[in-house]
């Protein structure tokens, strides 16, 4: 029996494997001791909790343990980075390179040190959502210290060509730092074949708890540095105080654990999934699928349906499929995603999109239920739909002159 | 965001979806929107020539949940209204009657303005002087 709602939003977050909340439970009641604890056992214990599951985070990353500084999640570990790097590095150069289509914690925070005197350059990508390798390397000047790009893309799931990225980061003396909040977990990441020297990722996005998040810091060829934002206690290595989140960072380990497992047969499953789910819903005429098709995560897909907006769409079966939307009718600027407007999407398109991110515990059901419905409505809302007709009845649409609002 | 259950019921239900026959004369079509803000609404009205009364509305609309339930509402509205009567409906009364939070408060002025430049069309085509509206506050 099929049971309802469906949640297709995994970017967004996902649930806690049942195997990570019963590693954290005894965190909370017996074993609630302080990690910076040094002198009883209660301490000893949580530190000893803390150090397992740093292996756990440092294996699936192909990092050393020491590497692995714990945050409150990717934000704090993408401010930690960048803020930090800019601070520590300052007396080499000012200049950082990012791209347009990062998450905002990651754009905000270069915004904010463009206020205090960073230079940042924003890289355009191509129309399938990924950077031109030779326009990152022109915009590496003498005062560059970082190169900020995202691992995989939250809304479009499209997977950067990260080894070639540092490998022009390595030949300038540049750093490289990743939000690998998308593909940490669902597709090999290995800091050394990588050639990442900072990444910020998060328990959340893998089936572990919320609030609990880490950033990878190198330590060797090179040994990187960032100066701290947060002060206290010096926990952490000195690079970020606060004392730990016991339970939460042993169910970080866990979903790790269980991510280094899994991971393979995983995406393979759902990946089947997503394709199966993409094939049906680019039969419905002119629907659009957004990002590059092979360089990308396995378990989304991002797909326009033209004529009909998204924010409606979704009305039609949100109490049954949850997902998110490209559109953005619901927040105060009324912009459209700002991801799919970099890709060259016009606003049009950007506000008919829809994002599936499927999920571990995903059944075929549960897909077939959402292709039927999906199209159903996609019909049901042309049927509707004024720019439908005009479609169909063979007007060009640019040739309309549209009172802007 | 939740909808409220009068949004829910026109967009799963909407009243009055369709054309009417632009080329007659007592046809007045009002298109407002356009696609890159994510909102388009056609709305037509048929008149009764002999009492200005208004005997047909339709609609179509392209946009979320609010922008239809706040065309279908307006189509109701306008069946058996005169013209007359017709050009005063305000959108605060379709912002009011379904329940629409401060970010939907456009489309109910969209609503109101497909009224207005239907109107203004069938007064067009039957060589009356256009109404002048003033601007809306929220565009």
């Amino acid at each position: 029996m099929l049971k309802l709602p469906i949640y297709l939003d995994h970017n967004a977050t996902t649930p806690c494997d049942p195997r990570v909340v019963e590693a954290m439970v005894p965190y909370f009641t017996n074993a609630f001791g302080n990690a910076a604890s040094r002198n009883h056992p209660f301490g000893w214990q949580a530190e000893e909790a803390v150090d397992y599951a740093r292996e756990q985070v440092a294996k699936l990353i192909g990092a050393d343990p020491k590497e692995i500084i714990f945050t409150s999640g990717a934000t704090e570990g993408d401010n930690l980075a960048i803020k930090g790097v800019y601070e520590m590095y300052a007396s080499k150069g000012n200049h950082i390179i990012t791209c347009n289509i990062e998450h905002k914690a990651v754009l905000d925070t270069c915004r904010h040190l463009e206020k205090e005197g960073a230079e940042i350059t924003y890289l355009d990508v191509k129309p399938n959502g990924l950077i031109d390798l030779a326009e990152l390397e022109a915009a590496i000047k003498p005062t560059t210290i970082l190169i900020a790009i995202m691992y995989a893309n939250n809304e479009i799931g499209t997977v950067m060509p990260m080894r070639e990225i540092s490998a022009i980061a390595r030949k300038h003396g540049v750093l490289v730092f990743t939000d690998g909040v998308q593909a940490v977990g669902k597709i090999p990441v290995d800091v050394n074949k990588d050639g990442i020297d900072l990444m910020a990722f998060t328990a959340h996005k893998m089936y572990g708890p919320k609030g609990v998040g880490a950033l990878y810091v190198r330590r060797k060829n090179p040994r990187v540095k960032v100066t701290a934002q947060i002060d206290g206690g010096g926990h952490e290595r000195g690079m970020r105080s606060g004392t730990l989140n016991v339970p939460g960072i042993v169910g970080f380990g866990k979903a790790c654990e269980i991510c280094m497992q899994e991971m393979e047969s995983d995406a393979k499953r759902i990946s089947q999934l997503r394709d199966k789910l993409e094939n049906a819903l680019l039969k419905v005429e002119e629907s659009y699928l957004n990002g590059d098709k092979e360089s990308r995560l396995p378990h989304v897909t991002n797909i326009s349906f033209k004529y009909v907006e998204g924010e409606g769409l979704m009305m039609g079966f949100n109490k049954n499929i949850a997902l998110s939307s490209g559109s953005a009718c619901t927040s105060a600027s009324l912009e459209p995603s700002y991801v799919l407007k970099a890709l060259g999407l016009g606003d049009d398109l950007a506000h008919s999109s829809l994002r599936f991110g499927l999920g571990r515990f995903t059944t075929e059901e549960q897909i077939d239920y959402t292709i039927e419905h999906v199209t159903n409505t996609v019909n049901k809302l042309r049927e509707m739909s004024p720019l439908w007709e005009m479609f169909k009845d063979g007007i060009d649409l640019n040739t309309i002159e549209w009172a802007h609002h | 965001m939740a909808y409220s259950e009068k949004v829910i019921d026109h967009y799963q239900n909407p009243k009055n979806v369709g054309t009417l026959d632009k080329s007659k004369n007592n046809v007045g079509t009002g298109l407002v929107g356009a696609p890159e803000c994510g909102d388009v609404m056609r709305l037509q009205i048929e008149v009764d020539e002999a009492t200005g009364v208004i005997r047909d509305a339709k609609f179509k609309t392209f946009g979320c949940g609010s922008a239809i339930a706040s065309s279908s509402l307006a189509t109701e509205w306008l069946k058996g209204k005169s013209v007359d009567e017709a050009v005063k409906i305000d959108n605060m009364t379709i912002v009011e009657e379904l329940n629409l939070p401060p970010v939907k408060i456009h489309c109910s002025v969209l609503a109101e303005d497909a009224i207005k430049a239907a109107i203004n069309d069938y007064r067009k085509k039957n060589g009356l002087e256009e109404l002048q509206f003033e601007e809306s506050p929220i565009h």
